[in-house]
């Protein structure tokens, strides 16, 4: 369809130029309306440019990803990203809910990681509290073990995605295919596939339910058999490589100037990791390897990703073992002024209270009452200050700004998501080159709009 | 880089420093830092009063029978910290201060940096908005510094922190020290204006525009503020408090739940 009105020009502004707009035509229709367009003008040299708008609804944009790509012929001149279309004010949202809900709202922020935005804002509660050391082992160890699981599943979206995105829909099937069962195991934890709210601040909201050990391990072995079928399929495959190398280039001053963190950033052979260089939450009690690769390029950052899965299986591992020698131990802090005051327990009609915790509070202890509903309603203060403990997240440096003001809720929760500031590097990875390795420059950034928006 | 030396320093491994106890930073003869006049005015040793809270509930005239209507509390942040800092945190002190006497940057009191709080193992640098692009450009280049990243910047609003209402809050970290630090810088309501660090950290571009976008800063010198989240004809800049959160009331099984914030609030 072709209009001389332009539909993307704010009301009472004229329109730029002539519009085309493409629903699945005849692509040579629109080729041959843009030449008959410069045939009209004589081949003014200001009309050789075409402004394609990609998105915010397309397959290949990873979301809700709006590109606005200035093009001449398949070369990208410009290339720049509008964003905002996932925004749902979920920092606004969290200063009107106590500080335990706001766990509830950071981790949909992010969903492809949500144990991570969970971790970070609750590492930054518990250290305006001044608990950071009380926290039970057990609980350290279970937050390790779901961030690193959540990393293999957040890896696996990525590869997939990525792949569908350059045709490869194996590497999709496939993809999708493991991280379903990370998410069986997430739901048997934490009751929940995505949007956990587990890790809360002063532990986890549950122990580890039986059988779950036994679980992970046949999931790490089940791994280990299945991780080399990627290597074996992508790793020298021709065509991927073909489209993955020497895409989407950036050396290690760029990612410095961009703020780029995570899998791009290590990329360029910096071995930036704050599980190694910051550790939290007794990451340095874990045998590990920080991974890098030395092309800055789309495929270093594909094998990065590949490799860290490695890694993550590895500390699974360790972190599995060491739970199965805390089992009955506490994971939330002691401190009855903050943990809060059931344990859940699934009954006849789904997850609640559990039945030894009503029977106490409505049966014998008035106290228990009182202290259960003014910890439930009004929930716990904060001392007023500001904290920042930034983590590791899949996909760089995701850190939660948290102010108090010594009331029960967070007076302001700013979250630095590493998609946000790394989709910053479009521009900079994809202009000059061709239509086609925008693509693959921005899934290997691997944004996720959930972050980038909030 | 792994760490190094300096990644095993770790703020929390040095005592905490209580404002105003350790030593009295105004008196000349326990004055260690050797004329470095970093936090020198006594008023910003004090905690800051960021407004008042009223009452307990959250409930507004006769509602509340407890009692507990008439509490008035100030809401108070942590005040400046007097030297020693502990730790790496006098090192950073005395290279910014050293940088700023080479780049002419007047560092007293009424210098580039306000007031610095050691808070929770995590230092603050209060930066005066009109030292800020020097102050930033120094703490990247310095050697004994090398801020090389930015984290970003995330707005605060105090509606009650008179002629201070915006607060500007920049995370940086020195990849090649280890080292954190976090840079506040403040603007009044009226005349809402901070110097752009584009220029300095290029990273800052989609977060400046996201503070402009929720808390109307005007980034002087960025490159293009328009808003990033919000459509471009929003009125209002919406994480601001006096910004309403919105919502309308939902029945539930017969109960109507008010909108989260017209609901009872602890204060």
């Amino acid at each position: 369809m072709t209009t001389t009105h332009d539909p993307y020009a704010p009301s009472g502004e004229p329109s730029a130029d002539r519009v085309f707009t493409v629903t699945g035509q005849d692509w040579d229709s629109v080729v041959q309306g843009i030449s008959d367009y410069v045939d009209d003008t004589d081949g003014d040299s200001n009309d050789d440019h075409v402004v394609v708008n990609m998105g915010p609804q397309h397959p290949s944009t990873h979301g809700v990803l709006r590109l606005i790509l200035e093009i001449e012929g398949e070369t990208v001149t410009e290339a720049r990203c509008g964003i905002g279309y996932l925004h749902t004010g979920i920092e606004k949202n969290m200063e009107f809910r106590t500080w335990v809900q706001g766990v509830t709202f950071c981790t949909r922020m992010d969903y492809l990681s949500p144990f991570y935005n969970e971790a970070t804002y609750s590492f930054g509660v518990e250290r305006l509290l001044g608990i950071e050391d009380d926290i039970p082992e057990k609980a350290q160890v279970m937050r390790v073990l779901l961030m690193e699981l959540n990393r293999i599943s957040s890896h696996l979206v990525c590869i997939a995605t990525g792949g569908m995105e350059i045709g490869a829909l194996t590497v999709m099937t496939i993809g999708f295919r493991e991280r379903e069962m990370v998410l069986d195991l997430f739901e048997l934890i934490t009751g929940l596939r995505m949007n956990h709210a587990f890790i809360r601040p002063g532990g986890v909201a549950q122990d580890m339910p039986p059988g779950a050990l036994d679980q992970i391990r046949d999931f790490i072995a089940l791994m280990k058999k299945r991780l080399p079928e990627y290597a074996a399929l992508c790793n020298a495959n021709p065509i991927f490589k073909g489209r993955l190398e020497n895409v989407g280039h950036l050396d290690l001053a760029g990612c410095m100037a961009l703020g780029i963190t995570g899998p791009v950033l290590r990329s360029t052979g910096f071995a930036w990791d704050l599980r190694k260089t910051q550790p939290y939450s007794g990451y340095q009690d874990y045998d590990f390897e920080v991974q890098t690769w030395d092309t800055s390029d789309a495929y270093g950052r594909f094998r990065i990703r590949l490799n860290e899965m490695w890694e993550s299986l590895k500390i699974v591992e360790q972190a599995a073992d060491r739970l199965a020698g805390l089992e009955g131990a506490p994971v939330m802090v002691a401190d009855k002024k903050i943990a809060w005051p059931s344990q859940l327990a699934v009954g006849s009609d789904g997850m609640g209270n559990s039945l030894d915790h009503i029977r106490h509070i409505m049966g014998e202890s008035m106290e228990a009452l009182i202290h259960h509903f003014k910890l439930v309603t009004e929930g716990f203060r904060v001392p007023a200050g500001q904290a920042y403990v930034p983590i590791e997240s899949p996909r760089g440096e995701l850190g939660a700004h948290v102010v108090s003001d010594g009331g029960t809720r967070p007076y302001r929760v700013h979250f630095r998501d590493p998609s946000f500031t790394n989709l910053q590097a479009t521009s900079v990875m994809s202009e000059g080159g061709m239509l086609a390795d925008v693509i693959v420059a921005i899934a290997s950034i691997d944004p996720v709009m959930g972050g980038v928006d909030r | 880089m792994s760490g190094g030396d300096s990644g095993d320093m770790k703020p929390e491994d040095f005592p905490e420093v209580t404002p105003g106890t350790e030593r009295d930073a105004t008196d000349p003869a326990t004055d260690i830092t050797g004329g470095n006049r970093l936090p020198a005015d006594p008023e910003q040793l004090q905690p800051e009063v960021v407004g008042v809270r009223h009452g307990m509930f959250g409930v507004q005239g006769t509602g509340d029978t407890s009692g507990y209507g008439g509490l008035v509390r100030p809401v108070v942040m942590p005040g400046g910290t007097p030297r020693p800092y502990g730790g790496w945190f006098d090192d950073v002190a005395d290279a910014l201060v050293g940088a700023c006497e080479r780049a002419g940057v007047a560092t007293g009191p009424g210098g580039a940096v306000e007031k610095v709080v050691v808070h929770r193992g995590e230092l603050t640098l209060f930066v005066r908005r009109t030292d800020l692009l020097r102050v930033a450009r120094l703490l990247r280049d310095e050697e004994r510094l090398r801020f090389e990243m930015c984290l970003g910047v995330s707005g605060v609003h105090y509606p009650d922190d008179a002629g201070r209402e915006l607060h500007a809050v920049y995370h940086l970290l020195s990849m090649t020290h280890n080292r954190r630090i976090r840079l506040e810088v403040t603007c009044p309501d009226a005349d809402p204006h901070i110097p752009s660090v584009v220029a300095v950290y290029p990273t800052n571009d989609w977060h400046e525009r996201e503070t402009y976008d929720f808390f109307g800063v005007v980034f002087d010198g960025h490159p293009a503020l328009t808003r990033i989240e919000m459509p471009d004809d929003w009125p209002g800049h919406p994480q601001r408090k006096d910004y309403p959160l919105g919502g309308i009331p939902v029945e539930y099984k017969g109960a109507t739940i008010p909108p989260p914030d017209t609901r009872r609030s602890y204060s």
